[in-house]
């Protein structure tokens, strides 16, 4: 799987950050993606972070 | 950039032949006037208000456009004359995104605080019901009841606990005017000699007496210690380089105004209505309280895991927000010119978005008119499934920062209340209603519910 960002509705909540730490973090103004192709083992925590981003910033392309 | 001649001007709605446009028909019946817009010119369609046109755009593919739009090309700041007397001057209403982001980080919104505010509301709730009679019971009026409540909720979350405390009924009230200060005459003349805008200029000035009161109050106690420290006294203890306070007690109480503003009315509002709503459909009130026994059966505290899932009490409250959203009409002013399903949008027009109208569009919510909390469960999920016409918080990059604050909040209340507290409708169902002659839309009055203490077995 390969996360994408739509910049334009990423308001930096961090919610993703507390979902799936390690693919993801915070910084100054937006999202960070620190692992944009995590392994299946983080599928279920990446999957909440796309759930409960509260703007919907963030989706999963399967490869 | 070519010059685009196949753009058309953009149709206007019928009416408006007034002085001033249809501004007489926006204070009377905005939402009336904005679905003719939509029924009669469609997606793209105008309306004028005093000197100017306003394009309401609504349905899924104008809406992206509005809100996907850059603040270069769709200003905010411009767009409400009807803040700055609030406000005060040189305090922002809007700021810009990036500004937001910022904010975000800076303030209290961050998701990693949300566990401290839900304990935080859950005690101010727990203040508040702690005067009724559990053996009599009562009435309250919703409005009143509940705008009093999210005072005290988004002072303590957002400037703290200690200023909180600070304060009593008389900032509610007080902060009531200036909400009923919103007259669109306002696109006229924000300053006009009428009654809730003379109400609303005392209103502020009071406001500012209060704050001095507390700010004296202080300034004449012990200094504050690092564990009491609030947001005031921040702000008092900057200094301009000669010592004397950076921040007036106007721009202070302009600023405290503003960071309220956007989460009072608003979430007092849905507070009501979901209650309002629930106590009409009585199954899916039996159906929240359920969820809400489950989830705290174990003596659980109102903290923000337990307030993570519940799918139950959420899809009412988003249904609450979609039939009766906070804000009706959102606006822009056009900086650069925009095109719209074959429209041109010039420089200088007013360009709106409806939830009123949006929310309610038959084709993305099947039954639009009826209370279906079921539409937000898996797999309609018909938030989710329809983002630029579910938009009672907005959406893209101007989606309202304090969105899940929001949720977060509504959730802590009802657990406090439904849990304990049987409710009742204490007037005939249709006679709950908002009154829009204000651009703050709030119920209106009376709106009175009874409470009794829960009946055990229930």
């Amino acid at each position: 799987m390969r996360i994408v960002v739509d910049r334009d509705l990423c308001q930096g909540h961090g919610v993703c950050e507390s979902e799936a730490e390690g693919v993801f973090t915070v910084s100054k103004n937006a999202v960070v993606v620190l692992d944009e192709t995590p392994p299946e083992t983080l599928r279920a925590q990446v999957e909440a972070a796309v759930k409960f981003c509260p703007t919907h910033a963030l989706r999963i392309e399967e490869d | 950039m070519t010059v685009d001649v196949g753009l058309r001007e953009p149709p206007q709605v019928s009416g408006g032949e007034g002085e001033h446009g249809h501004l007489d028909e926006l204070r009377v019946d905005p939402i009336g006037l904005m679905r003719r817009t939509r029924d009669e010119c469609g997606d793209v369609g105008q309306f004028r208000l005093a000197d100017r046109d306003v394009v309401l755009l609504t349905g899924a593919e104008a809406n992206e456009l509005f809100f996907r739009a850059p603040e270069e090309q769709l200003d905010q700041a411009e767009a409400y004359p009807f803040m700055t007397p609030i406000f005060g001057e040189g305090v922002v209403f809007d700021a810009p995104p990036e500004r937001r982001r910022e904010m975000l980080h800076n303030q209290a919104l961050r998701d990693k605080f949300m566990r401290g505010h839900a304990a935080t509301i859950a005690d101010e709730v727990e203040g508040m019901v702690k005067t009724w009679s559990a053996s009599e019971g009562g009435t309250i009026d919703l409005l009143d009841w509940f705008a009093e409540l999210t005072i005290y909720t988004s002072s303590a979350c957002l400037i703290g606990r200690k200023f909180r405390h600070e304060l009593d009924r008389r900032f509610a009230e007080l902060y009531h005017d200036l909400e009923q200060g919103t007259d669109a005459i306002a696109y006229v003349d924000p300053y006009a000699d009428i009654e809730s805008f003379r109400r609303r200029d005392q209103a502020r000035l009071g406001l500012v007496d209060l704050v001095q009161g507390i700010m004296d109050r202080r300034s004449a106690g012990p200094p504050a210690t690092d564990d009491d420290r609030d947001l005031l006294d921040v702000l008092m203890s900057i200094r301009e380089e000669d010592g004397t306070p950076k921040f007036s007690t106007d721009i202070v109480t302009g600023m405290f105004i503003s960071m309220m503003f956007a989460g009072h009315h608003t979430t007092s509002g849905t507070a009501a209505w979901t209650l309002i709503e629930l106590l009409r459909h009585p199954r899916e009130l039996e159906a929240v309280r359920a969820e809400l026994d489950e989830l705290y059966a174990h003596g659980e505290e109102v903290s923000y895991q337990a307030l993570r899932a519940m799918p139950r009490l959420e899809s009412a409250i988003k249904e609450a927000l979609r039939l009766h959203p906070p804000l009706i009409l959102v606006l822009r002013v056009v900086k650069e010119e925009l095109e719209v399903e074959g429209f041109r949008v010039a420089p200088g027009k007013l360009v709106g978005a409806s939830p009123a109208v949006s929310n309610r569009i038959a084709e993305d919510f099947p039954d639009p008119d009826a209370f279906v909390p079921e539409r937000y469960l898996e797999p309609r999920a018909e938030d989710r499934a329809n983002p630029w016409t579910w938009i009672p918080f907005g959406a893209g990059r101007h989606r309202c920062v304090g969105a899940p604050f929001a949720m977060m909040q509504l959730k802590a209340i009802f657990s406090v209340l439904l849990r304990h507290w049987d409710f009742e409708l204490a007037q005939p169902s249709d006679t709950y209603r908002n009154d829009h002659s204000k651009m703050v839309v709030q119920l209106a009055q009376p709106c009175v519910a009874r409470f009794r203490s829960r009946a055990v077995g229930s």
